[in-house]
């Protein structure tokens, strides 16, 4: 047999895909690093504002989230147009959030409970008589750091 | 006859569509949250007092926003991109004349007597209407912080060459070691002292 025979043609070889799994988990771990997991299903809109001026907030276990917005289109037909409050998972009225920062305040530990901030994630397009409202549920039951969510960018975009 | 060059290569075809699973799981099961915003404490609600404090009219720097999202700065229509220039101004005018007790050594305002006299006496005065927009109001509230901390900025640059919004986000975060802390809370709470934050707030009104 010659030295230089001819390898037999075995038509293209195969595209070498070793490093495909490589990329992909690197993808997986920047999402593992930036995300976090949801803790409840958003049902409203939540477009948030922006803000230059902004603070990170502290550790998460110190936060009580409030949502407001619009509901979102599957739950139009039902709950109309107007924003809504949502607390944990449901649509609620100006007049809960109070009983909701109470119930959400004691399941914390006794030593957090007097430096919780309560994060309002608003969408831009709400109204501020909604807001009002529940600012003064939370001044009722003594809640008064608040923090508005916001985007960081800058703050003359909302306006548009 | 032992078989000459490496060993078989493990098959590894599958481990893509292991990695892709994970990650479509942590796709679906996780957001990208967003953690920060403007930090804000509301007045707590107090028993009426039979004598509110008198405030002298120029300490009050009042801002009113319709529900048109339209600015009345102390009465006059303002552009909300001249709004932090405006609060900057009057926080920092400095109009009590030198010598008296309320006099301000490290203003760099117009030291006018019709606006406010030292920055522990301003307070800005916030108004809304119940159908201004969220967005507006936000701007607004940016634009006031946005004031204080440039004064705040230019403080601390003078006093400790450093940023307090820099200076600050060191002290509020939890990584910062304890000794760092303490020798920042100390520079924090003097800049804060020379410009203490005072917006209040008003109810909302709901006519126009």
């Amino acid at each position: 047999m010659s030295k230089f025979a001819k390898k037999k043609d075995a038509g293209l070889p195969a595209v070498n895909t070793a490093s495909l799994p490589d990329i992909v988990f690197m993808l997986l771990f920047f999402f593992m690093t930036v995300t976090v997991m949801k803790d409840n299903t958003l049902k409203v809109e939540n477009t948030l504002p922006n803000a230059s001026e902004t603070k990170k907030l502290e550790k998460k276990d110190r936060i009580i989230y409030i949502y407001v917005g619009k509901p979102t289109s599957q739950y139009t037909a039902k709950f109309g147009d107007e924003a809504r409050i949502q607390l944990n998972d449901k649509f609620s009225s100006p007049s809960d959030v109070g009983n909701y920062v109470l119930e959400e305040r004691a399941k914390k530990s006794q030593e957090l409970q007097n430096v919780l901030t309560i994060a309002l994630k608003v969408d831009k397009s709400a109204n501020m008589g909604l807001i009002s409202d529940i600012k003064q549920e939370l001044r009722k039951v003594n809640a008064l750091k608040v923090n508005y969510t916001t985007y960081e960018g800058d703050a003359f975009t909302n306006l548009q | 006859m032992p078989r000459r060059g490496a060993p078989p290569e493990v098959n590894a075809g599958s481990m893509a569509d292991i990695a892709f699973l994970l990650l479509i799981f942590f796709l679906v099961t996780t957001t990208i949250e967003t953690d920060a915003g403007l930090d804000r404490m509301l007045p707590p609600i107090e028993p009426p007092t039979e004598n509110p404090p008198i405030i002298k009219e120029k300490n009050i720097f009042t801002v009113n926003i319709n529900r048109n999202g339209q600015l009345l700065v102390e009465e006059e229509i303002t552009d909300i991109k001249n709004l932090r220039q405006k609060a900057v101004a009057f926080l920092d005018n400095g109009g009590a004349p030198s010598g008296s007790p309320e006099f301000c050594s490290y203003c760099k305002g117009r030291r006018s007597p019709d606006s406010s006299d030292n920055p522990t006496k301003a307070i800005i005065s916030l108004k809304n209407d119940r159908e201004t927009k969220y967005a507006t109001y936000i701007t607004v509230q940016n634009e006031l912080v946005g004031a204080y901390n440039e004064l705040r900025n230019r403080e601390a640059q003078r006093l400790y060459g450093r940023d307090f919004t820099d200076m600050e986000a060191d002290y509020l975060n939890p990584e910062t070691p304890s000794s760092v802390k303490d020798e920042l809370k100390e520079k924090v709470q003097r800049i804060q002292e020379l410009f203490p934050q005072k917006l209040s707030e008003a109810e909302t009104s709901s006519t126009n």
